[in-house]
């Protein structure tokens, strides 16, 4: 089985004033940064809550601290992917109490890698709200949740693969839809 | 990533990069030593029988507490109390408990060789959680985890040993473990407890009876406890050992002065090793017991978190 590109969704560009948006609707909908911070999700949740914290100490001239999770040891789903998952580090060097969490990930499908990681940030504390901000959002929740602030909706059969690449691991910014063939 | 692993029985099997990969597993489960809720779902609905044929404290509560956090349960046999008292063989034993369907066995036995020969006749993941004089392979893997997070390298290491080296399992881990890591060892102690076979043990071991020449630029002091029972054997009072062999603050000093000091336990401050080197800044004894936990996490995690494995023909097949 193999997989074509179908198309660009967004360039860096866009992917650029995208993020620019997204951090200012985030210091908008909390009346600026104070208690404010990014939970980026592993992998590539990571650089895009790094570029949003940056875009916010442009905006705001406040730092928002950030911290990665790995979702890993939280899935649903272990004992039926192969192979097993590598367990990573998460990093989150704040005290979660009391603080609002933006939870940041590259693409909302399912929902339940969300799931995962509320599950993983009580186990720090007790969080004042969490908030999610997603680059893309692709449907086909298996689970009631919804993304507080969403780069863009885009409309995928299930067959569809959305591919975010970001120049800190993919050496590229662009968005791109790829298909799975036979 | 190296091959699945389908028991952990010893380290002498393993090859470097497996081990590597253990380490590097065990990373984010010490993180959760951390967390406040230190209790996971990861395992929720798997057993993990923790089968003691020989009396062990320690070793049994880090396992059962490394089940309880990724949410395993576990189902406890103790030599004290068990039917082994009244005659039944260990086969039958290890048999009747895998009726009751656990996921895993974690096996401690008296008898060097005990958990290969069960593994090959169960169809779960077999840990060995010491077998006689074998090996006490989780110890090891604590061990290096421990002096990886001093250290921050495994390798080359000047690594000295003292004291009742023939009966330890922990002393043939460890040995096995950081000579595939390219270490150096000086074995010192009681001649009667350092046999001339350990040198061919592994590569790079030399024995050495004087713990203050055994001590000159080492890296990592591996004491070990003595079993007061077994000082017959040397044919040495209490008070002699202390006088030739207990790790000092004055003995030390003959070490790098970054040298690590370790100790499996049970320790007896005062015997093998002086409270003050105990307590010192060299001392990992206890960030050894927090790493234990951690190891046992990652392995629980690697052999039971995954898809079921293949059945124990196709296993084999593998191995």
């Amino acid at each position: 089985m193999g997989v074509v590109e179908k198309g660009q969704l967004m360039s860096a560009t866009e992917i650029d004033r995208t993020l620019q948006r997204l951090a200012h609707e985030i210091v908008e909908k909390n009346a600026g940064a104070a208690d404010l911070a990014f939970i980026g999700i592993r992998r590539r949740g990571v650089p895009l809550s790094e570029r949003l914290a940056r875009a916010i100490r442009t905006i705001e001239g406040a730092a928002v601290p950030v911290g990665t999770l790995d979702i890993t040891l939280y899935r649903d789903d272990l004992s039926l992917v192969a192979p097993q998952p590598v367990v990573q580090s998460s990093d989150v060097p704040f005290d979660v109490d009391n603080k609002t969490l933006v939870i940041v990930d590259d693409v909302l499908y399912t929902g339940r890698t969300i799931r995962a990681a509320i599950n993983a940030l009580f186990d720090l504390g007790r969080p004042r709200r969490i908030q999610l901000c997603v680059l893309i959002d692709r449907g086909h929740r298996e689970l009631p949740l919804e993304a507080n602030y969403v780069g863009r909706h885009v409309q995928t059969s299930d067959t569809q693969i959305i591919e975010v690449r970001l120049n800190e691991i993919d050496h590229q910014d662009r968005v791109m839809l790829v298909e799975r063939v036979a | 990533m190296p091959d699945r692993l389908h028991h952990l029985l010893g380290i002498e099997p393993l090859t470097r990069q497996q081990i590597e990969f253990l380490l590097e597993q065990s990373r984010p489960f010490q993180e959760i030593q951390r967390h406040p809720l230190k209790k996971l779902a990861t395992l929720r609905g798997k057993s993990v029988a923790l089968a003691f044929f020989e009396p062990s404290t320690r070793t049994r509560i880090s396992f059962g507490t490394a089940a309880a956090r990724l949410g395993a349960d576990t189902m406890n046999l103790q030599a004290e109390s068990s039917s082994l008292r009244k005659g039944e063989s260990l086969l039958d034993t290890v048999w009747t408990l895998e009726a009751m369907k656990p996921d895993c066995l974690v096996m401690r036995h008296s008898a060097s060789g005990a958990p290969e020969f069960v593994a090959e006749r169960v169809g779960i993941p077999v840990i060995n959680a010491g077998d006689g004089t074998h090996e006490h392979p989780t110890q090891a893997l604590l061990d290096a985890l421990t002096i990886l997070d001093r250290k921050g390298r495994l390798d080359a290491l000047n690594v000295t040993i003292v004291g009742d080296i023939l009966h330890s399992r922990v002393a043939r881990s460890n040995l096995h473990l950081l000579s595939k890591f390219g270490a150096r060892f000086t074995l010192t102690g009681p001649a009667m407890w350092l046999p001339r076979e350990l040198e061919c043990l592994v590569p790079n071991v030399r024995r050495e009876p004087r713990i203050e020449a055994a001590l000159e630029d080492a890296e990592i002091v591996l004491a070990l406890r003595v079993q007061q029972e077994r000082l017959h054997e040397p044919q040495l009072s209490l008070d002699d050992y202390i006088l030739l062999y207990q790790l000092t603050p004055e003995r030390l000093r003959r070490a790098r002065p970054d040298a690590l000091v370790l100790h499996p336990g049970p320790m007896v401050r005062g015997l093998e090793i002086d409270p003050e080197v105990a307590d010192g800044p060299q001392s990992c004894i206890l960030e050894q017991v927090t790493n234990g936990v951690a190891v046992r996490m990652a392995l629980l995690y690697l052999l039971l978190g995954g898809p079921p494995a293949e059945t124990k023909e196709t296993a084999r097949a593998a191995d």
